[in-house]
């Protein structure tokens, strides 16, 4: 009976558009026709979307409401070299290994469908290494702040709001990519050891690079609006 | 396929075609995530102000993220069921954005009107 209904339904052609969705959701089987792991992971990345989006809009909300002045990022966050303060420096370096990751992820996800075991793990090990690196560079940026003394309740620089929303939303992030150095090193050591070939599928390569591309999305949008406004 | 083994694993058959894609596609839209970055830090590195600084603000951010989005999310290539799922409730967030924003300057004037000398 249940091998009836599967197969009439491979036979009915998918509709697109608007009556596609409709059709998706309604009809009796599995709605979104992809691994359940990667619905499941960008539903994930949903609510993630929503955490982080309520980090900035406290940020945005403290910023807009404080009398104190709002600490200028582009001097708190410079970097003294060779006699002169490089605004924002560390930042764009940081940016830039985020996105270099996010290159390297995307290319790995790509040669895991091709079935490149090598190429994907090495990939992904790079990646894993750019990820590290960033969690480095902001180790080093908390330290410096901490050392010319940011706290969360207050700062020597102006509105006191700045110490927490700092802390909170870049600690939370790099939270994140730590996380993801992890991920990344455990699924590339199974690319590695062909689990995925005994298994059938790349799918967790794809599932790991989704999450690794939010991380960087993320960062798009911290970038955005506590480092540049 | 075999019709039994299409039954079992019809998602990797899909997938295993669905989502394979040109490398030069990705080099593409990395080095445009590169020069929109770059561009990002000029926008501070020549300290530009007021209107402009904003809006070349929000334009880079929006490019970035929807390139991230749409190309090594692979959401341009996803069927439209899962893109509502995940675009539009995040809409919601704009009514929250708005009413602290809202709420942001409501304490603002109540602090300066009474908190400050």
């Amino acid at each position: 009976m249940a091998a009836n209904v599967l197969k009439a339904e491979e036979t009915v052609p998918m509709q697109e558009g608007l009556k596609g969705v409709v059709a998706d959701w309604s009809a009796d089987k599995q709605a979104f026709r992809m691994p359940w792991g990667k619905a499941m992971m960008w539903i994930f990345l949903l609510s993630d979307t929503f955490i982080f989006t309520c980090f900035l809009t406290s940020y945005m909300n403290v910023r807009i409401s404080t009398t104190d002045t709002w600490p200028n990022p582009s001097e708190v966050f410079a970097l003294h070299i060779g006699g002169t303060d490089v605004p924002l420096l560390l930042i764009a370096i940081m940016t830039m290994v985020l996105i270099t990751s996010s290159g390297t992820m995307a290319m790995a996800v790509n040669f895991g469908y091709r079935r490149d075991r090598t190429r994907t793990a090495l990939l992904m090990f790079a990646t894993a290494a750019l990820g590290l690196s960033f969690v480095g560079m902001q180790a080093f940026e908390w330290t410096k702040l901490i050392v010319e003394g940011v706290r969360p309740w207050g700062n020597p620089m102006g509105a006191a709001q700045f110490g927490s929303s700092f802390f909170m939303i870049t600690g939370f992030h790099g939270l994140h990519v730590s996380g993801g150095v992890i991920y990344l090193t455990v699924v590339a050591l199974r690319v590695l050891s062909g689990f995925y070939d005994r298994k059938g599928t790349y799918e967790t390569v794809e599932i790991a690079g989704l999450y690794w591309h939010f991380v960087d999305l993320v960062w798009v949008f911290i970038f955005a609006f506590f480092y540049l406004w | 396929m075999d019709q039994a083994v299409e039954r079992v694993m019809p998602d990797t058959a899909h997938h295993a075609e669905g989502q394979q894609h040109p490398i030069r596609i990705y080099l593409w839209i990395w080095a445009l995530l590169f020069v929109f970055s770059a561009f990002s830090y000029m926008v501070d590195y020549f300290q530009l102000q007021g209107a402009l600084r904003w809006a070349l603000i929000l334009i880079l951010m929006f490019g970035k993220a929807g390139f991230i989005v749409a190309v090594f999310m692979h959401m341009a290539w996803e069927r439209l069921a899962l893109k509502l799922v995940v675009l539009v409730p995040p809409l919601a967030l704009l009514v929250l954005i708005g009413l602290m924003a809202a709420e942001g300057d409501y304490t603002l004037l109540t602090r300066l009107a009474s908190f400050t000398p």
